[in-house]
């Protein structure tokens, strides 16, 4: 052998992935090459649809039920994934290339002790005793910075927190000492203060043994810090293939070129009005809690002003949506009372005049669920105009086609078309639209743009802006994404466990100092930057991440 | 060995090898399994099992040409999105819905194609099959053909008249009960928890032995047995839509529970409710034929399948398979629905994910 | 530990509960007749002299909440009280009656369990294939037929052309074991048969529903061989379902068993309570119904039970 040939791992050419859909197999991946060098970390990145995880793991000669390679090459040190029996490809998957997965709490078996199931490989393929193994888990444990590494592989998978669990499976992964890990977007699911460590934890194990790695995600910050290179796909083809600085530097294609873009849009921002001028919205002490449980809310205030953009932010779990819910008067507060334009709403929204259901709309982030999939547009958008307005005929469809321009849809092309047939980002347009057909003075977002792609997202904070000018909308934004904070807020609230952390206006709370929460959320939202991850750890202390920090700062 | 036998296995052997060399791998291994079959079913049953196989796999290719050339006929004649639909149903599911359509014409038309009258006595009891007599008289001179007709009429309408009712009380009820919440869902569950918790044979008895067993009675009893199950699977269909934030918006509108329940939560639960309705009927039709052959349902002289069975049952002692024919038909059209439902079953999964 | 216990504690009581409801149901339900019972029995024409007798001696004149306490605390002790038509005690009527029962369904039980998890599970695994679409026509023409229908056809074929077994099952007193056995081979075949179906596609949904999961993929992809898998990866947790499957239809042969019965003339419960409700002999109508009802809920419960217990998650707690 070579030194060229040892030092390429794995070389992908012309692959081609069909999907069987509808009675028919449908490509999916249309011929991407890849090659990645030993040690090397590869991120791969795209919009939901692009084929990053098919591709992924089509890398270990892997296809899903339903899915199929029709075409090109998988080598994998010398060997030809397409063409070996399944039983090398079982030896092969064991020892050599490792899968980690984006939902950990999934993927492990609810029925085994976590440390059983990572034994099992080494055990299986004879590299490792037993004993040995365990030993060897616990040390892996250690590195990846687990509490108790050495009793918490022998609890089962429920027991163990959904951070914990993703890097006992990094450690799993590492188990065989793999020359290949697949991740698959493996912090995805988890909050920011949760991602940073688990992030540190993989990029630390992955250069300590020189693994080479492909890093699967759609985040572009995270994949900054992690990759060596970055590969851009967009709809199972490759756009541009670049080494990470010189892929953020200077972008060269197009799309590529928008990606980057996305983060750049911010409006400018609003002052309170001088005037004591009632606010339209004024949260007052409001206790909260679920029928017999604990308490969710805990005395949070805030107010919201006409044509100002109130941003909630928090970790799931936080309380911001509980918030909405009492808003909208889907949960009656425990105590206090939510006041509009002065006068107190009736607590249940059972009890609201129509009127008052009016003023209050609501968009949400999944526009899946938002819209009826079995009713047309112009009766999603026409229902809130007859039902409150009482419009018919041909006001009523003047109405929905005038509503439709709002939202920049062709009235023409979309009056009669269902849900389903329509993509993501004009489904949260039409949420939009059926939230403007009540005419309303206050708009609760509901995470609006987390379900959606970058550009497209940008697509909608800007529409949200301008409808906010032209009608003067108050508007909460509930999200957990810093950089929509950033673009479109005037005041923020930061929650926590129930709890109004700090509020303020913008400016104020992106600079220093602040509530330790704050300082801690802020800090832990990656950055373009690729060596945001190594700053921040140098500042914070390796000691001093994710729960050891959020252990200290509650006892502040 | 006759040429029968030989003439058998070759051809078996040849079709199998046939499709062996054109790579055909699920055809050739059903031949051959089959024709391993033949052999050990050879050797115990000797040439009439293996006859048996024969008449079987000419049925089967009846029935699938049956199926395929409605299937076609239907795609031609209904609207496109219909069709699309039935082009790409399985043969299963074709053979089905022609069965229903057959049991449909053979009920409504029942006067127009039986040639005598359900009661009538036109020959001598258990007279063998003729020119006059299709499938020759029953115990009291009958005949068999005629009464399987209006058994058509008599046994499928009344079931249909029991899964209507059930499913009108069960899935009203599910609805609300998803909307609704709180007592009332309470109540209605564990009112159905109870119902479901007696076997609904005994259920039928208990109540058939108390009030008699006239038509009403039986049709409202069955309904009450069955009605727990629709309201289940109703609650839990509209549960899963009721969660949904399309819903909330409604209800955060001002929207009342009627509105809510028509316009927004019965579209997204069609399909379910409609495969539900096929089941429900399979379970009501068999549990009325078993009432009705241990003597219990429809009474006579009116004709109904499963009391022809038990009336005929006699006739197996000596071979005859008259008894089965009606066991037949009942066993025909279940099966043709559970065909149709698990077509529409697969379908609406499939189009979840 | 804890936990579960209470669980199953708590399904316990529910269990009770639902009994006590029911009897009360089954107990009440006779309350409903036009007139009473004496009046059933008799007839329009019995005399009012005779009707005062008849009610005296089935006691009809206490309370109707006393006699349901007598009634009840009878059947815990086996007492069901005497039959209107032979006068006879229903308890010793149903006894021998009801051993053959249960002889019968643990006959067809013992076959078709493993059969059906073992032809379950293999479906399972070839899913998608000939042999799966196959297994599926043939388990869906099983359950779409009535019992009578399959029960005829073996009588038929098995029976009266080739004579291999009795058409009659007629088991005698003293027959001794491998008698019994031939003798009642086909309605136990026949509820196998149907019995089978059912449990076959149950188990089938459920394995393949189990083999979808996320962690089963990961196994795969850790490269853990297939036949591990299936026994360390799935099994474990496809017990809950699996004893779900095999309770709800050894509660299935319960009703079953009747049709069964009166096809191959079977002496047994079933039988008994068809002779009832046609000569309207409610004792025994009422304690078959109870008999029956409480298998039922039974099975549903260890079935529940099985679930909880098995379940690692309650298993071990956090």
């Amino acid at each position: 052998m070579t030194e060229r040939n040892n030092n390429i791992l794995l070389k992908i050419r012309g692959l081609r992935i069909e999907a069987y859909a509808d009675e028919n197999w449908v490509e999916i991946v249309h011929g991407v090459n890849l090659t990645l060098r030993r040690g090397e970390v590869m991120g791969l990145i795209g919009e939901s649809g692009a084929g990053k995880s098919t591709i992924g793991l089509a890398a270990m000669g892997f296809a899903r039920d339903g899915c199929r390679i029709s075409g090109g090459t998988v080598e994998f040190d010398g060997m030809e994934l397409t063409t070996t029996p399944q039983s090398d490809l079982r030896i092969l998957r064991g020892a050599r290339i490792a899968y980690v997965a984006q939902s950990a709490a999934a993927s492990f078996n609810p029925a085994h002790r976590i440390i059983d199931q990572h034994t099992e490989a080494p055990v299986q393929y004879r590299i490792q005793k037993r004993m040995a193994a365990q030993e060897d888990a616990m040390t892996l444990y250690e590195k990846l910075r687990l509490p108790n590494p050495k009793e918490i592989g022998f609890r089962y998978p429920h027991q163990v927190s959904g951070g914990q669990l993703q890097r006992a499976m990094t450690a799993m992964a590492m188990a065989c000492r793999p020359d290949l890990i697949i991740f698959d977007e493996p912090t995805t699911a988890l909050d920011v203060t949760t991602q940073i460590e688990v992030l540190a934890a993989i990029r630390d194990i992955v250069n300590e043994y020189n693994t080479a790695a492909i890093y699967i995600t759609h985040d572009l910050a995270v994949v900054a810090q992690m990759a060596d290179r970055i590969k851009v796909l967009l709809k199972g083809e490759e756009v541009e293939t670049a080494a990470t600085e010189q892929m953020l530097a200077s972008p060269q294609k197009d799309y590529t070129k928008s990606l980057w873009a996305v983060r750049s849009f911010e409006r400018p921002q609003k002052e309170r009005p001088v005037n004591s001028e009632t606010p339209v919205i004024s949260v007052q002490n409001v206790d909260a809690s679920y029928t017999s449980g604990a308490k969710v809310l805990d005395d949070v205030s805030f107010d919201v002003f006409a044509g100002m953009t109130v941003a909630v932010v928090g970790e799931s779990g936080s309380g911001k949506s509980t918030t909405a819910r009492c808003i909208t008067g889907l949960l009656p507060p425990s105590r206090g009372q939510v006041l509009f334009r002065g006068q107190p709403l009736p607590p249940r929204y059972q009890d609201r005049s129509k009127d008052q259901l009016r003023q209050t709309q609501m968009i949400y982030q999944m526009a899946d669920t938002a819209l009826n999939p079995k009713v047309r547009i112009s009766e999603i958008i026409g229902r809130p105009a007859q039902f409150y307005g009482g419009l018919k005929g041909a006001a009523l469809k003047n109405r929905v086609d005038e509503l439709l321009d709002l939202i920049e849809l062709d009235p023409a092309r979309f009056y009669n078309r269902f849900p389903p047939e329509l993509s993501g980002g004009q489904k949260q347009r039409v949420g939009i639209a059926r939230a403007l057909a009540a005419e309303p003075s206050f708009i609760i977002c509901d995470e609006v743009t987390s379900a959606l792609d970058q550009l497209v997202a940008e697509g909608i904070l800007k529409l949200l802006d301008r409808l906010q000018n032209e009608f003067n909308l108050a508007y909460m934004f509930i999200t957990h994404d810093l950089a929509t904070v950033k673009a479109i807020a005037d005041e923020v609230v930061v929650m926590r466990n129930g709890k109004v952390v700090e509020q303020g206006a913008k400016h104020e709370m992106f600079q220093p100092p602040h509530h330790p929460y704050t300082d801690l959320l802020l800090s832990s939202v990656p950055e373009m930057d690729p060596n945001w991850l190594t700053t921040v750890l140098e500042e914070r202390g390796v000691d001093n991440l994710g729960e050891a920090a959020t252990a200290s700062s509650a006892q502040q | 060995m006759s040429t029968f036998v030989i003439g058998y296995y070759a051809a078996l052997i040849a079709a199998s090898c046939l499709a062996a060399y054109f790579k055909k791998r699920e055809a050739f291994l059903l031949l051959f399994s089959l024709t391993l079959a033949s052999f050990v079913l050879g050797l115990i049953g000797g040439r009439p099992a293996l006859n048996t196989i024969t008449v079987a796999a000419a049925v089967i290719a009846l029935a699938a040409g049956t199926a395929y050339a409605w299937r076609e006929f239907l795609a031609i004649l209904l609207p496109r999105e219909l069709a699309k639909a039935i082009r790409t149903a399985p043969l299963t599911a074709s053979f089905g819905l022609f069965v229903i359509f057959t049991y449909a014409v053979m009920g409504i038309f029942a006067p127009v194609i039986a040639p005598f009258g359900e009661a009538e006595v036109i020959a001598g009891a258990f007279d063998p099959p003729s020119e006059a007599l299709l499938l020759g008289a029953d115990q009291l001179g009958r005949d068999m053909f005629s009464r399987i007709v209006y058994g058509a009429r008599n046994t499928v309408g009344l079931a249909l008249a029991a899964t209507l009712l059930a499913f009108f009380v069960g899935a009203i009820a599910g609805l609300f009960a998803a909307v609704k919440q709180g007592w009332f869902d309470q109540i209605m569950g564990r009112g159905a928890d109870v119902i479901m918790s007696i076997p609904s044979l005994i259920f039928a008895l208990l109540m058939l032995s108390i009030f008699g067993t006239n038509l009403m009675v039986i049709v409202v009893v069955v309904a009450i047995i069955y009605s727990p199950r629709v309201f289940r699977l109703s609650r839990a269909v509209a549960g899963n839509v009721v969660v949904m934030d399309y819903i909330e918006a409604a209800s955060l509108r001002g929207e009342g529970t009627g509105y809510l329940i028509r316009k927004e939560i019965l579209p997204n639960s069609m399909a379910p409710l409609i495969a539900e309705f096929g089941l429900e009927f399979c379970f009501v039709f068999l549990l009325m034929a078993g009432l009705s052959f241990l003597g219990l349902g429809i009474q006579p002289p009116t004709a109904d399948w499963g009391s022809m069975v038990r009336e005929n049952a006699l006739l197996i002692t000596f071979g005859e398979i008259t008894p089965l024919i009606p066991a037949a038909a009942i066993a025909l059209l279940t099966v043709a629905v559970n065909f149709v439902v698990d077509w529409m079953l697969f379908r609406s999964s499939g189009l979840k994910d | 530990m804890n936990d579960v216990f209470k669980l199953v504690l708590k399904r316990l009581g529910l269990g009770v509960l639902t009994l006590l409801v029911i009897s009360v149901l089954i107990f009440f339900a006779v309350e409903l007749l036009p007139g009473d019972i004496a009046q059933a029995v008799l007839g329009q024409s019995a005399t009012p002299e005779n009707l005062a007798a008849l009610r005296e001696q089935l006691g009809l004149n206490v309370p109707a909440p006393v006699r349901y306490f007598h009634w009840l605390t009878g059947a815990i002790q086996g007492d069901f009280g005497t039959s209107l038509i032979t006068g006879d005690r229903v308890g010793s009527t149903i006894g021998p009656r009801l051993l053959n029962t249960l002889f019968l369904a643990s006959y067809a039980a013992v076959i078709a369990v493993p059969a059906a998890i073992l032809l379950g599970i293999f479906v399972a695994l070839l899913r998608n294939t000939i042999f799966d679409r196959v297994a599926n026509v043939l388990t869906l023409t099983a359950i779409s037929s009535p019992e009578f229908f399959l029960g005829y056809i073996l009588i038929l074929y098995l029976a009266v052309k080739t004579g291999w077994f009795p058409a009659i099952a007629s088991i005698g007193r003293n027959a001794d074991f491998s008698t019994m056995l031939y003798n009642s081979f086909l309605p136990a075949l026949t509820m196998v048969l149907v019995v089978m179906a059912h449990m076959m596609r149950m188990t089938r949904a459920a394995i393949i529903n189990l083999l979808a999961s996320p962690y089963i993929e990961m196994a795969r992809l850790k490269g853990v061989p297939a036949w591990r898998v299936i026994v360390h990866h799935a099994l474990p947790n496809a017990w809950a379902p699996i004893i779900n499957v095999v309770a709800l239809n050894l509660a299935y042969l319960i009703t079953g068993v009747v049709l069964v019965e009166v096809v191959f003339v079977y002496p047994g419960v079933g039988q008994l309570l068809v002779d009832a409700v046609a000569k309207r002999d409610f004792p025994i109508v009422q304690a078959c119904c109870l008999i029956f009802a409480a298998t039922f809920i039974l099975l549903n419960l260890a079935a529940d039970v099985g679930a909880i217990l098995t379940n690692p998650r309650l298993r071990h707690p956090k």
